[in-house]
Formats: structure tokens, sequence, C-alpha cells
């Protein structure tokens, strides 16, 4: 999360938005036990984080790969396309020097987001072709600084259109997206997917069954993603910590041929009841890491197909996380 | 772009799909028996045999009057249009023939390749005006698939960015046409073996031809569960100097597939494009070995690749054709192993099988 997200993250707990306090959260996070090596393959990194350290000095980015896990970093940017209904494009001057520098710094993935809306007239022709060819440019550069590309086109939640509409966008997204990599060359077994899964806008008032959600997903992802790319992992896109383990674990149980891995890439699905628990106070720590550690063994499960829901797990993990028109 | 309109309802859909999944049921495979007039020239003179109507249905009769072995391994037969209303010697229409053995009837439903005028040599497909009709037809007439080939070349400047955007458009048109009257469309973006270009040129050219069609689709709100694909396999060009195994062939098509074909397409039926009988098998259960995973059936749409010994053997002689069809059914059983990666190989050097059957610039 960029400082200034963090800083809705930490308001909703009363805490400051201070460098410090997002130190001190980060390395509650990141000094659980080295079994979380078990449900944890990478973290994405903020770039001030990535230069942070511990109490004793130890720089996190040492602490994640001491636990075997990849270090990633989010790539930023983002500019209004003039002439659409508030739509946006990414900025990519000095990509390449800074995915140089990050390798250089432990770094081994990257991630940019990409946003599209559903509207009335959105998402337009240019806002699709325009995001899929500067994801498809910031994949290439990636890929020519030994990073890894997790190129992410999200089709945010917010509006109050069905299933149906949801998954016809995302086709349509997804096509131009792996069309786009295509055109620039990108080499598709080195790239991972961070799309939406395919839901109803939030303000739809026709409700659906995590198995309704898998099988859209599903069905959108293999009409649209080659089978080389390895790995598909979720965002969370303001689901609670429970609906966004539940809908994985559903589409690990889709019975559609699915040739790549189905697994998140969660932020404030994993981290809400954590952050709940903390509340800024260095003495809640235990608590903190036996939160996350619980939501993040949960989506390893559902990364299986073979999470089962225990029932009442505190207000925090089935509280709704969506924030309108969210930027991070 | 923001609305959706429902090209097929879930019925249509149904169909489509059910459709496609019968042709290429595991160990099952399509044969191309749809060479045009024209193409059946250049056959039948081969054998000194004169290209009338009647030689060209006694042939056909030769292939379609194999026995319920061919069951099990061929689940699609490609029709030309002359012979879709053609008889046997008793009377049985020969649709009638192949329907009754459980396999599907297609059809040819392209007009033949164009000039793209501005460009070095190369083509785009005709044959949309009025298709719409002619599918409604057909599918009353008994055919539940069809294709339709469009040809590119490498060279030094081909395929260019017109000729694959220009076939790949058609293409969607006429997997869209055919889906809107129930006809499953195999979709055939062929890159021909002309040429001495190495096998890595050609798995590049296919990457890219590949996505153009599959971007088209999309736009074109094509259903993909209800299509299959007739690709070339990623091969060297033909005068090229580097010999490749059959597993390096393997390894190039499956790679080039999985980075471009969307799972949801039930099949992929390679065309033969010139190899030999052999060849066209050792090269099928190559890739149906491949280590790779493979989320699509892999299987073969052969003409030349299942007809050669047959025709060989028939050379127009009614007592031959017995022991043609002999041939023909041969061909269709390993080819059944060879779509499941269980082919052991021939042992046997030379004859029809072995022989090369590239002819330059193969138009049929």
């Amino acid at each position: 999360e960029a400082g200034s997200t963090m800083g809705n993250r930490l308001q909703r707990i009363k805490v400051e938005n201070t460098e410090e306090n997002r130190r001190q959260f980060r390395e509650i996070l990141f000094t659980v036990d080295s079994s979380i090596n078990q449900s944890i393959g990478g973290v994405i990194l903020f770039h001030e984080t990535l230069y942070q350290k511990d109490s004793q000095g130890k720089l996190f980015r040492n602490i994640l790969k001491e636990k075997g896990i990849v270090v990633g970093i989010k790539n930023q940017g983002g500019a209004p396309l003039a002439g659409t209904n508030k739509e946006t494009t990414i900025g990519l001057d000095g990509l390449s020097e800074r995915c140089a520098q990050y390798k250089k710094d432990g770094v081994d993935f990257g991630k940019w987001r990409a946003v599209l809306r559903i509207d009335n007239q959105c998402p337009s022709h240019l806002a699709i072709q325009e995001n899929a060819n500067a994801l498809a440019r910031y994949a290439s550069i990636c890929q020519q600084n030994g990073l890894v590309p997790i190129v992410e086109p999200e089709v945010i939640p917010d509006g109050d259109h069905d299933l149906e509409h949801c998954q016809y966008v995302t086709e349509k997204v997804l096509a131009a997206v792996y069309k786009a990599l295509n055109d620039h060359h990108v080499y598709l077994e080195g790239t991972l997917l961070k799309p939406n899964m395919v839901t109803a806008g939030h303000a739809c008032t026709k409700k659906y069954t995590p198995e309704q959600v898998a099988m859209a997903t599903v069905t959108a992802l293999h009409r649209t993603v080659p089978a080389a790319v390895p790995g598909i992992c979720f965002l969370s896109g303001g689901m609670s910590e429970e609906d966004a383990t539940l809908n994985l674990n559903a589409i690990n149980l889709c019975p559609l041929p699915k040739p790549w891995k189905l697994s998140f890439s969660y932020g404030r699905a994993l981290q809400a009841s954590a952050l709940a628990a903390w509340g800024g106070k260095a003495a809640n720590k235990k608590a903190t890491q036996e939160a996350f550690m619980k939501r993040a063994l949960a989506n390893c499960q559902a990364a299986k197909g073979q999470y089962v829901h225990t029932g009442s797990s505190g207000s925090a993990s089935t509280q709704s996380l969506f924030t309108a028109c969210y930027t991070y | 772009m923001p609305h959706s309109y429902p090209a097929l309802s879930a019925e249509q859909k149904k169909e489509l799909s059910d459709i496609a999944l019968r042709i290429v049921a595991p160990g099952k495979g399509i044969l191309a028996a749809d060479e045009s007039v024209g193409s059946m020239a250049k056959r039948l003179s081969q054998i000194g045999v004169e290209n009338t109507e009647e030689n060209r249905r006694l042939y056909r009769q030769v292939l379609f009057s194999a026995d319920d072995r061919v069951k099990k391994c061929i689940g699609g037969v490609i029709f030309f249009h002359e012979t879709l209303y053609q008889k046997d010697d008793d009377g049985v229409p020969f649709v009638r023939t192949i329907q009754d053995k459980g396999i599907v009837v297609g059809i040819k439903v392209d007009k033949g390749v164009v000039p793209l005028a501005g460009t070095d040599g190369e083509t785009t497909t005709q044959g949309l005006d009025g298709l719409s009709e002619r599918c409604a037809q057909y599918k009353k007439d008994g055919a539940d698939f069809a294709k339709w080939r469009c040809v590119l070349k490498i060279s030094e400047r081909t395929p260019s960015a017109l000729a694959i955007l220009e076939n790949a458009n058609v293409l969607a048109r006429y997997a869209s046409i055919c889906q809107q009257n129930g006809i499953v469309p195999i979709v055939e973006p062929e890159i021909l073996p002309d040429g001495d270009h190495d096998l890595k040129r050609c798995q590049y050219v296919t990457e890219k031809v590949l996505a153009a069609v599959y971007k088209a689709l999309s736009d074109h709100h094509v259903y993909l569960e209800g299509t299959l694909l007739k690709p070339n396999m990623v091969t060297p060009g033909h005068a090229c100097p580097i010999k490749y195994s059959p597993e390096e062939i393997a390894m190039a098509t499956v790679t080039a597939l999985r980075r471009t074909v969307p799972p949801a397409v039930p099949g992929v039926t390679f065309l033969s494009g010139g190899q030999s009988e052999e060849e066209a098998s050792l090269n099928l259960n190559a890739i149906n070995r491949c280590p790779l995973p493979r989320p699509w059936a892999l299987t073969f749409s052969y003409g030349r690749a299942l007809q050669a010994s047959a025709l060989n053997a028939w050379r127009g002689q009614q007592d031959n054709a017995g022991a043609a069809t002999e041939e023909f059914i041969k061909r269709a059983e390993v080819n059944g192993l060879a779509a499941q990666g269980k082919y052991e190989g021939s042992g046997e050097d030379g004859g029809a099988a072995a022989q090369s059957l590239y002819i330059a610039n193969h138009a049929y």
C-alpha cells in the first residue's frame, strides 16, 4: 500500500499515519514464524518498505528472503485519459532504470495495477486498448530487467451491474491484455496475472453464491488466458476476508479445466483482522501475528480447494472492505 | 463496448459444444475429404485417373465404405459440396453412411483464396456472401460442422500485418456466421511450409498468427467452446537444411499453442500440410507425448496424410477398392493411436507412407 492508502487503513484503527507506524505494522507481519512460507510465496512491497528495517536493523527484504519468500515491488503511476469518462492509464517513464535498481536491491517481481471501471459508457474501447498496451510495455520492460511482471488489469467492483456483465467485460479486457502481451513479445511463462474475480457490482441488488462467482470467473479466464501463464493470483477488491477465501476455494473446486495455478494476491483480505488486532499497540504483536497467520493459512487451503469454513471468526473477517473508486 | 448482446442462447451454446466434443472425443480425429474439383484433378492425375464426377464419387466411396473399425478413430468427415449430395452404388447418400457410423458430417464452406492487393503475393479467403443461408441449408442437409481455410506464408517480409489481420478477421466472421446456424466452425489459419526458414521462425510466426486469430474471435463474440482449431504443426520450411526430430516439432508446436490458444477451445485438429503419412502420425504422436500441460485435445484433420496409400492402392480400379479401403482404415487407426500418444511407429521404410506429399504452394 502506498503511503496515502496506509493512511486510510490506519485511520480506521485510529493510528497516526507516520513512517514509523507503517514500519511497525509491516515488521509485525514480516517477523511471523517461518512456517508462513507454506502459505505465502511472494510479498509485494511499496518503495518505502523495501528500504525499511526491523527494530534490530535488519532489512525487511532480507527477513522475507530468508523465509524463502520472493520479494516484489509495486510499480506505480497513473494519469487520466483525456476525452474519457474519468478513465486512467499508467506512467512508464524511467521504469527500466527503476527496475534495474530494484533487481539489485533484491526484488524479483513487480506489480502494476491498471484500473478499468464499468459504467454506462465504460470501459471504453480506448481505455481497454490503452491499458492493455501500457501493461504490455510494463511487462516487457520488467522482463528485460529480470523481474517477473504481475499484470493487473483490475475491473473495479463499483456499480450496480450484474455478474454476467462483469464476466463479459472481464473477457474483453483479458483478451485485449493477452493480445497486447503477444504484440509486445512478452514471455508468458515468466509472467503472472492478477485479475479481479468476476463478481456483481458492489451496488447490485442480486446476490450470488461463491459457486456462481467461481463458474463465471473460471469461464472468463479459460476463454482468454493462455495455458502458458503459470499462475493467476486474484485481487480481493474490497471483499471481506472470509468472502475472498470462500470465493478462492470455490474457484479451485470449479469443474472446468484450469491449467494455471489459481491463487491469491490479497492486501486487505489478508490484513484486516491483523490491523484490527494491532490497534497501533506493540503489546498486541502476538495477537496481530496470529490473526495474519490464520488468514494466510485459510487462503493457502482455499488455493487448493481445501478450505473448510469454521464458523465465527470475528467481525473483521466478514466485514466488507469495499472503498469506492479504490486507488492505493 | 458497454453492453453485451448475447450472440447465442444457452441451448445453442450447448449444441455447439456437444458437437465439438464429439468430433474430438479421445482417440478420434477428422478425415478431410473436402478436396475441391481442382485439387482432385491433381490427385487423380497422379494415379492416371480422369477427373470426372463419377470417378470422384467412386473414390470417396472407397473411403466411406470403411467398416466399423473407423468408428473409434474418426470423429468427423469434411465433405466438399458436390460430395454432400452424392450416393454410393446402392443409392445410399454418403451423408447417411457417415452419420450411421456415429461420425459427424462437416462441410468446406470457403470459396478459395483471392489476392490482397499491395502485398507480396498474399491472400485472403472469400466466401462470406450468402454464407448464412448456405450454412442453414447445409445444417438441414446433415452437416454439423464447417471448415474454412486461410493461407499465410513465411518469407522475408511475410506474413505482413495486413495479411494476419485480414485473415484473422475473415475467419472470425465465418465462425460467427456458422455458430448462428448451429454449425461448429473449424478455424484454419494455415501457414504454409514453403520456404527455407527454420523451426524457430515458424514458431514465432505461428504464435503471432494464432494470437491475432483469438483476438479476432473474441472481438466477434465467437463462443470458443463451440469451435475447433485446425492449425499447421510448427515445422521448419520444406527447403530448410536443418532436420528436426518429432520431439522438437512437438515441443515447438505445443509451446506455440500454449501461448495463444485459450483452454476453452475443446480441440486442436492439425493439418498435415504435405507431410508424409508416417511423418504426420509420428509428429502427432510426439505432440501427445509432449511433457508440457495440454488443456485441449490434440488430434488430426488429415487429407493427404490419411489418403495417400489408399489412393495409390485404388488407382481407379474397382477391383482394388477393398484393398484401398484397408489402406485408409490402417492410417485412420494409426492416427487414432497417435492422438493418444500410443503409436509405436510402423517400422516400415519407403512406400507411399514415407513419401513426402509436399506440393509447392498447395491450394486444395
